[in-house]
């Protein structure tokens, strides 16, 4: 049994509880700009800038490039920066994604999904995050405003881990996560700080005695390098990863690791989604078993470093496997996750099924996710994707 | 098993719809309930039709989508009916809330759906008189507090009370009060 230390039941939305977390870890430093959805997160943590209940600085830059490139410069200096955006703002920080990671920055970022146009659309799926699939951030999805807040809070000891030493996301869906008002429960202030603990820098550029030399050229003779050492901290992550969930557990009783498991046991065929679409799938799972059916599911929490092996693991008894995707990669076979999960099953003759649901905060019902059962359970194949919602 | 209340607020833009669904989650949330509010982001124009949606339990929450098969139905204008199905997907046993001050025949002339749990109450009329503006959500919840076991009128007076009392003065919070009151005694079955 886990300690339960005391914590604050509270009503909050997505946005909030991570504004909150980013209160509770106080960062040295906050780079903001605005969009739809995850403007008022950041509008909220000004807030306490503003009310002096944390001493970060607070700067309001003038794009989503400048937002990533001042947390960048803030990193290099030494102390500990943070930022959040969404979609379109994601997607105009792009170049200095690869820099944060490229120089190793433990830079952490709330990303609110929102889908990018065009169409022009404001709601939630998954191509923001997915089109920074490869930048070297490490990318931990949020099925409800508890995970956000967690997840949150998680993220500062992974991205800083010596070990590690890479910027980190943790994403939370537009409106649906974002928006929503929930309960949660949050740790006490001093609990929080002292679980997150204080931001010791490897280097500084500010540091006279250690001068060193950061996000300079390296050619051909170097480059090749850099990259595989980001590799091998990519590959470090897992073991911090689970390391930092242990804590948490241990301070919260709230279990975190790369998958959960839902009534997987003696499941026959399962769903592997990612973020809010999990807790409506969980629903439809326990009334299908309410009638004998052998549904399972499971949720992949962290999508950057990919489970591989435990996911493997997890589906090698069924006879059928879906994986929804809130994201579409035109002229793909499948959904960015349905890939990596057909390769994660290499070898193994158990069939896996590409659905695309939720584009443009395209409503997950009950009824969608239970006709993508139906399929499994019926032995349905198609060779392409398949589309949950969608009118044709 | 879990006991689930699922909500569906229709209103126009500017009625205060969102900040209702949501009120009423925290106030849930705040009794004990475990809770979800949140509206159907569109183009937010005023007066334009517009959705909120709010579930209460004693269990945790665990999906997220809209609301298409509700328990109960709150319309905060009545002039919504002449073009939203506002009933669609409730059944027959679930309970409808209108604000107006038409009487019950004509409202029953409005929808389609055949159920018996309708309740009117004149919200606009009780928040002009009480407030001086005709903001009809705030009486809305008291209404529903009579009507349905979403949440406790102590409660939610409770609840509005901590809520307003950090952002408004005393004579807005008091008139929010008062309307609530009003409404809870005022709502009628149709």
């Amino acid at each position: 049994m886990a300690k339960r230390l005391s914590t604050k039941r509270l009503a909050l939305t997505g946005n909030e509880a991570v504004a909150e977390a980013f209160k509770q870890v106080n960062p040295d430093v906050a780079a903001v700009f605005p969009i739809t959805p995850q403007t008022e997160l950041m509008h909220k943590f000004a807030e306490y800038v503003n009310d002096g209940k944390v001493d970060t600085e607070l700067i309001a830059v003038e794009s989503e490039h400048s937002a990533m490139s001042a947390a960048v410069g803030a990193a290099a200096g030494g102390v500990r920066a943070i930022t959040a955006t969404s979609a379109n703002g994601l997607a105009l920080m792009w170049e200095i994604l690869y820099i944060a990671a490229g120089m190793r920055l433990p830079i952490v970022m709330a990303l609110v999904n929102r889908s990018l146009g065009g169409p022009l659309n404001i709601h939630c799926d998954h191509g923001d995050a997915m089109g920074a699939r490869d930048a070297g951030w490490i990318h931990i999805y949020s099925e409800n405003t508890q995970e956000a807040y967690d997840n949150t809070l998680q993220a500062f000891r992974i991205a800083e881990h010596r070990e590690v030493m890479l910027p980190t996301m943790i994403t939370l869906d537009g409106f649906i996560i974002s928006h929503t008002t929930e309960v949660l429960e949050i740790l006490d202030d001093e609990t929080a700080k002292s679980f997150v603990g204080e931001y010791k820098p490897l280097t500084s550029l500010l540091n006279p005695d250690q001068p060193v030399t950061m996000g300079s050229l390296a050619l051909p003779d170097y480059y090749f390098e850099h990259k595989r050492q980001l590799v091998e901290g990519m590959y470090n992550a897992p073991r911090v990863i689970e390391q930092v969930a242990k804590e948490y557990y241990e301070l919260t009783g709230r279990q975190y690791g790369f998958l959960e498991n839902y009534r997987m046991e003696d499941a026959e065929a399962a769903i592997v989604v990612m973020g809010s679409a999990a807790g409506t799938t969980k629903e439809v799972v326990d009334s299908l078993r309410d009638r004998g059916v052998k549904a399972g599911m499971i949720k992949l929490r962290v999508f950057r470093p990919f489970p591989h092996e435990q996911l493997a693991n997890a589906l090698s008894h069924l006879n059928s496997v879906a994986v929804l995707d809130r994201c579409i990669s035109y002229g793909a076979q499948g959904g960015p996750v349905f890939g990596e999960v057909r390769s994660a099953m290499y070898g193994k003759t158990i069939p896996v099924h590409s659905y695309i649901y939720g584009l443009g905060g395209r409503d997950l019902t009950p009824h969608m996710v239970e006709s993508a059962y139906n399929d499994l359970f019926e032995g349905k194949s198609d060779p392409r994707m398949r589309y949950l919602g969608l009118r044709e | 098993m879990a006991k689930l209340t699922e909500i569906r607020w229709h209103a126009r833009g500017g009625q205060g719809a969102k900040t209702a669904s949501t009120f009423l989650a925290e106030a849930a949330i705040h009794a004990g309930m475990y809770s979800q509010g949140f509206p159907d982001y569109g183009p937010e124009r005023m007066g334009a039709p517009i959705r909120g949606f709010t579930r209460i339990s004693d269990q945790p929450i665990r999906l997220h989508c809209a609301i298409d098969e509700p328990d109960v139905v709150v319309v905060l204008d009545d002039t919504l009916l002449d073009n939203v199905d506002v009933c669609e997907g409730l059944p027959e046993t679930g309970i409808v809330l209108i604000n107006s001050h038409k009487d019950a025949a004509t409202i029953r002339s409005k929808i389609k759906w055949k159920g018996k749990s309708l309740f009117i109450v004149n919200a606009s009329g009780i928040a002009l008189e009480e407030m001086g503006r005709p903001i009809p959500n705030t009486p809305m919840l008291g209404a529903l507090a009579k009507i349905s076991e979403t949440v406790a009128l102590d409660a939610l007076l409770e609840d509005i009370q901590k809520k307003f009392a950090k952002k408004f003065k005393a004579q807005v919070v008091e008139g929010n009060l008062r309307s609530i009151k009003r409404a809870y005694e005022e709502v009628r079955a149709a």
